[in-house]
């Protein structure tokens, strides 16, 4: 048991390690300049990623209240290399910033409990990973602190995210009446499709549906992207919603397998919602961080259909698309909010001519818009591809096709931004932007990423190797 | 089993082994990467002559793999086999579904890597002379290189994911060589509608491909097409008995499939990107758009032929799709004053006839007639076409406008350009001894034996293609010489060598190209077909082309008034035609009026009102809600959870009373 203490939690120790030194310095001294600390967490993040891929093992803890194997192991190490990109990315924007200690300890205190909802056994664990996961983020959507934007997100954040907690929660207690039991395992083998039993399940994904921002639980979204600094929303938009989307196939797959009609019914009504509704507000954004906002959203869309496919094959290809989620959406906030930092500039419009003094930051951002609308040779041409043909493995084409009619229009807006930065004249473009070491370094992580993900066959049959079979 | 596998490696029908076989698509690929990183910076106008020579490499080995399938290793027992001569297994996507990136050698396959690599580096050559000068030369070659690539590996393609990849590269990488010129808004706009036209078009394929995917379990063509082929397979049965709508799925797949097709090659109504992509630098039409993009569509649908021959319903589509297209194409074509729009109509009106000749085949044997005429007219249209367009740019190129009324008179000033564009024109009109007399007479008979209207089709749009060709060539180079003698004053000339030599190395394809015996190499099943040309058969298409030769000169010849006498005469007909049977117009008002008012209107309203309105205060829909509770909070967050709670009340509704 000691040693297994250890090691089966060896993700959760690390990161809560990290959090403690921050602390340490925080309560030590003030002295620090913030290019040393943004530094020191910039590594200590680096060392959690790459120990995170060793001393894997699998095991139960607590009565099952814990649980882990590789596959969850692998879905942490893409959450700690999503965290590490962002810490780089983050860099230009708190270089300045008072309360850079706090921001990274609230901001790690969430990725804990990511964590330990991932590695949940149980749904009261579950929750508490769930609630540890949210409520930080509350805090640090508020991080521009004279921006009255920011604290407006943060407000409409944590009163959605209570209002969806409640449901979620009532979910979960009409399911203990109904069952007798919140321990995952057992679960699986009470349920049978009674109609309160379906109605408890509808509140329970109604909670994953406000995480993910599935519509029509996604009205928070806009705003609150829009309004919390760039990174806390390129946290919450690729971070947070992969974090949900792994426990939510999981759960799916596993727990609710008996009720697989009822969830698929209910994967589908959404996906088709989500897709539709993401696209068409996406098209009419002219603020480039509302732009991926609701681009994501429709990217949620896609992954349901993945997931409705409702085999290993489905699994594989969602952890699968996380990954490439997280380079693809990351290169783009990336430099939107590296542009927003260092010039103010979040338009559309503004783009306009901005390859004329900006190639570099140019190609990325098209590499990443283009990984996101699927085309190949990019990593999300098959991340795509492979969503769809896992969501083709239930025979129903009609979604099939609605997926394939939206990723046009998707293919329509991303080429409206692409063509700003390279085509459209403008009289006076964005400067030239000098670009500190780190984020550049997490620029390049992430269009290696998109590269080679896509390429290197050898990501997705080891995820395939790992993942849940239905 | 009607499609033999050959399962071996066969390492020395490939020049070099696999690596030289590999060679073929990669080194554009390394090309592009080349050019593409460092051309700017170090290459200069040297990157012209770096492309040039990497396509000259491919082209060598390509014909090189040519001689060795149809003369050496290729015809086993009598039949041209299926080879898969290289296969390298990239993903397995579950213990069942592998996906593989490989080569496989066929006669179409081995056809289509000779055309499109010779065509091609015939375009290459041309371009150093024609884009000389141009700021981003390294760049357009190097789109060039990419687009080389992704056509070579999409012929190659063995199995649905590779070409489904390699049909979305040479989407995106025709993309960026048509909006090459970034500064023009009407290229920008061009590149955009091509791009998003012929994606909508790809849904279909998608959708297409993972039907027959899902029913047949298996990506790899081969297999798939074993087994939906054979009647008895547990597959085919499957396939076969589900259906949708009236249709079986095997229709469905077919027609998907044959939609992505439609979508690239232009066929109706999925045509109206192809002429506004003229906008694009004209050599990149040539390759575009005359020779390998274009007949994609067209190698697609016979890729899949052995599984289209299966289903009548899906092939009669594919028929009348062609057919409509060949003849409203030309009908069009006869009304355009710009020459490379005039172009794009007659190439979309060929690439009918290769269509609708595929659809009325069948497979094996005498009835395959159709499939081989279709790939011999592929074969044939690719030399003259491409001759067509680079004549064109060459016209161009002095002239520096697009438009008849500007040209006339330029054969002294143009000599080879004349000749060359003369011949060219021959053999799209179907005259005999030039090569598109020989295609299309195979087309006509085929079409002849297997459905009349078709034919009668057929035969009145080789009239009105000999018409519009020869429209085309005396209004270019005879008519009036106001402006030839202009520019002769100004001491225009010609063009350089790499301009011209390209045009006569075309042209004399153009000229012998019919004499290949595609026949004797390229059939649907493999076995060499005998074909005579009947001379009673051949006549009235060959006299109906020379009264449409014969029009064109009595009404542009010369300088007259006659062609508007009748354009006037003709009213509302020769409108309709010139708008192009106003079919932009109709999808102006589908998407502008429909689409807009009732999904872009709703959504704008559901955008202002309702996000937008609950973000920046009280909006006509929240209006009321805010004005309830008024003082106690901004309002707008009761909305939010007001529409959270619904949705799941909602759903929950729909679960257990509807779905249960």
């Amino acid at each position: 048991m000691g040693t297994d203490f250890l090691i089966l939690m060896k993700q959760e120790w690390m990161v809560i390690a990290i959090i403690f030194i921050l602390m340490f310095i925080k309560i030590g001294s003030n002295e620090w300049k913030n290019e040393r600390i943004l530094n020191l967490v910039n590594i200590l993040l680096l060392i959690n990623f790459i120990l995170g891929l060793f001393w894997n093992q699998e095991g139960t803890l607590f009565n099952e209240m814990y649980k882990t194997n590789p596959l969850i192991v692998a879905e942490k190490n893409i959450l700690s290399l999503g965290t590490y990109i962002i810490a780089l990315q983050a860099y230009s924007w708190l270089k300045n910033h008072q309360h850079v200690l706090e921001f990274y300890i609230l901001l790690l205190s969430t990725l804990v409990g990511m964590f330990f909802m991932i590695s949940a056994g149980n749904l009261l664990m579950f929750y508490l990973g769930l609630e540890l996961s949210s409520i930080p983020l509350a805090a640090i959507a508020n991080f521009d602190l004279e921006k009255r934007k920011s604290s407006e997100a943060a407000f409409k954040f944590i009163i959605s995210s209570a209002f969806s907690s409640g449901l979620l929660l009532f979910g979960i207690s009409l399911i203990y009446g109904l069952t007798g039991t919140l321990t995952f395992t057992e679960l699986s083998q009470h349920l049978n499709g009674n109609p309160l039993e379906i109605f408890a399940f509808v509140l329970f994904i109604a909670g994953f549906g406000f995480k993910i921002s599935a519509v029509p639980f996604h009205l928070w979204t806009a705003d609150v992207y829009e309004g919390a600094p760039v990174s806390v929303t390129s946290y919450l938009s690729v971070i947070s919603k992969g974090a949900v989307l792994f426990v939510f196939v999981s759960i799916l797959y596993t727990v609710f397998k008996p009720i697989a009609i009822t969830w698929y019914n209910i994967l589908f009504i959404l996906s088709v919602l989500t897709m539709i509704i993401g696209n068409l507000f996406a098209i009419r954004q002219q603020n480039l961080k509302r732009f991926l906002a609701f681009s994501s959203i429709a990217q949620v869309g896609f992954i349901l259909v993945g997931i409705s496919g409702a085999s290993r094959e489905g699994s594989a290809s969602v952890v699968y698309f996380v990954l490439i989620y997280v380079f693809s959406n990351l290169g783009a906030f990336g430099v939107v909010g590296l542009v927003s930092a260092l010039s103010g500039k979040e338009n559309i419009d503004d783009y306009k001519s901005f390859y004329k003094n900006n190639p570099l930051l140019s190609w990325v951002l098209a590499i990443s818009l283009f990984s996101l609308a699927g085309i190949p040779p990019t990593a999300g041409f098959f991340g795509k591809f492979f969503l769809l043909i896992s969501g083709a493995g239930q025979g129903n084409y009609l979604l099939i096709t609605i997926a394939a009619l939206n990723m046009i229009v998707s293919l329509y807006y991303y080429l409206k931004v692409i063509k700003a930065i390279f085509m459209d004249p403008n009289d006076n473009p964005i400067e030239k932007l000098a670009i500190p070491a780190s984020p550049k370094l997490a620029l390049f992580i992430c269009v290696a990423g998109i590269v080679l993900t896509g390429l290197m066959s050898y990501v997705y049959e080891y995820i395939y190797s790992l993942a849940t079979s239905f | 089993m009607k499609d033999i596998l050959l399962q071996i490696t066969m390492a020395n029908i490939l020049p070099f082994g696999e690596v030289g076989g590999a060679l073929i698509p990669l080194l554009p690929l390394a090309t592009f990467v080349i050019l593409g990183l460092f051309g700017r910076k170090y290459f200069k106008s040297f990157a012209g002559i770096l492309g040039t020579l990497s396509i000259l490499i491919v082209t060598l080995l390509s014909f090189y793999t040519a001689y060795h399938y149809f003369f050496v290793e290729g015809k086993v027992d009598g039949v041209f086999q299926k080879i898969v001569a290289l296969k390298y297994t990239w993903l397995e996507f579950s213990p069942n579904v592998s996906i593989d990136m490989g080569i496989v050698l066929d006669p179409i396959s081995v056809m289509m890597i000779v055309v499109v690599s010779f065509v091609s580096l015939m375009v290459h050559i041309f371009s150093l002379g024609y884009m000389e000068g141009e700021e981003r030369f390294a760049t357009y070659y190097a789109f060039l290189s990419l687009f080389t690539f992704s056509m070579l590996g999409l012929v190659l393609s063995s199995n649905i994911f590779q070409i489904y990849m390699f049909w979305e590269l040479v989407g995106v990488s025709s993309y960026l060589l048509i909006g090459f010129y970034f500064d023009k808004p009407s290229a920008v706009a061009a590149s955009k509608k091509a791009f998003i036209v012929t994606r909508f078009a790809d849904l279909g394929f998608l959708v297409g491909i993972l039907i027959l995917a899902f029913y047949s379990g298996t990506l790899d063509f081969g297999v798939l097409i074993n087994k939906l082929t054979s009647i008895q397979s547990p597959e085919f049965i499957h396939i076969t008995s589900a259906s949708f709508l009236g249709a079986s799925m095997l229709t469905w797949g077919l027609t998907l499939v044959f939609i992505g097709g439609a979508g690239k090659s232009a066929m109706f109504p999925l045509h109206i990107w192809l002429p506004d992509a003229m906008e694009g630098p004209t050599p990149v039409s040539a390759l575009i758009h005359a020779a390998t993009m274009v007949v994609a569509g067209v190698f697609l649908v016979a890729r899949l032929f052995p599984v289209f021959s299966v289903d009548g319903t899906a092939l009669n589509i594919v028929a009348y799709t062609g057919a409509l297209s060949a003849l409203l194409a030309a009908i069009i074509a006869c009304t355009q004053t710009d020459i490379k729009r005039v172009l794009a109509y007659s190439t979309m009106s060929q690439i009918g006839y290769m269509m609708f000749s595929l659809g009325v085949s069948k497979y094996g044997g005498e009835n395959g007639l159709g499939y081989m005429a279709s790939m011999f007219h592929l074969f044939t249209h690719a030399f003259f076409k491409s001759l067509l367009f680079l004549g064109a740019g060459a016209v161009i190129h002095v002239v520096h406008s697009n438009e008849m009324k500007d040209m006339g008179g330029l054969r002294k000033l143009m000599p080879i350009t004349h000749i060359t564009f003369l011949i060219a024109c021959l053999a799209i009109a179907g005259i005999p001894i030039f090569s598109g007399f020989f295609s299309k007479e195979e087309i006509l008979l085929a079409a002849y034996h297997s459905n009349k209207l078709i034919y009668v089709v057929g035969v009145l749009a080789s009239g009105l293609t000999a018409f519009y060709m020869f429209r085309l060539y005396f209004s270019i180079f005879w008519n009036s010489t106001q402006n030839a003698d202009h520019l002769m004053k100004h001491g225009h000339g010609e063009g350089s060598l790499t301009i011209k030599w390209p045009l006569i190395i075309l042209a004399v394809c153009a000229l012998l190209a019919g004499f290949v015996p595609i026949a004797h190499w390229v059939t649907s099943d493999g076995v060499p077909l005998e074909t005579h040309i009947d001379i009673g058969f051949s006549t009235l298409p060959v006299l109906l082309a020379l009264a449409g030769i014969g029009l064109a000169s009595y009404l542009y010849k010369t300088a007259n008034t006659r062609p508007q006498a009748i354009a006037h005469s003709l009213g509302g007909l020769y409108q309709t035609a010139y708008k192009k049977f106003y079919i932009d117009e109709i999808y102006l008002f589908i998407t502008k009026k429909i689409i807009f008012n009732l999904i872009g209107r709703p959504a704008a309203w559901i955008d202002k009102n309702i996000v937008d309105g609950l973000m920046n205060g009280l909006a006509a829909l929240t209006g009321k809600i805010s004005e309830l509770i008024k003082g106690l909070q901004s309002g707008k967050l009761q909305n939010y959870t007001l529409y959270f709670f619904g949705g799941a009340l909602g759903l929950a509704i729909i679960l257990i009373y509807f779905l249960q």
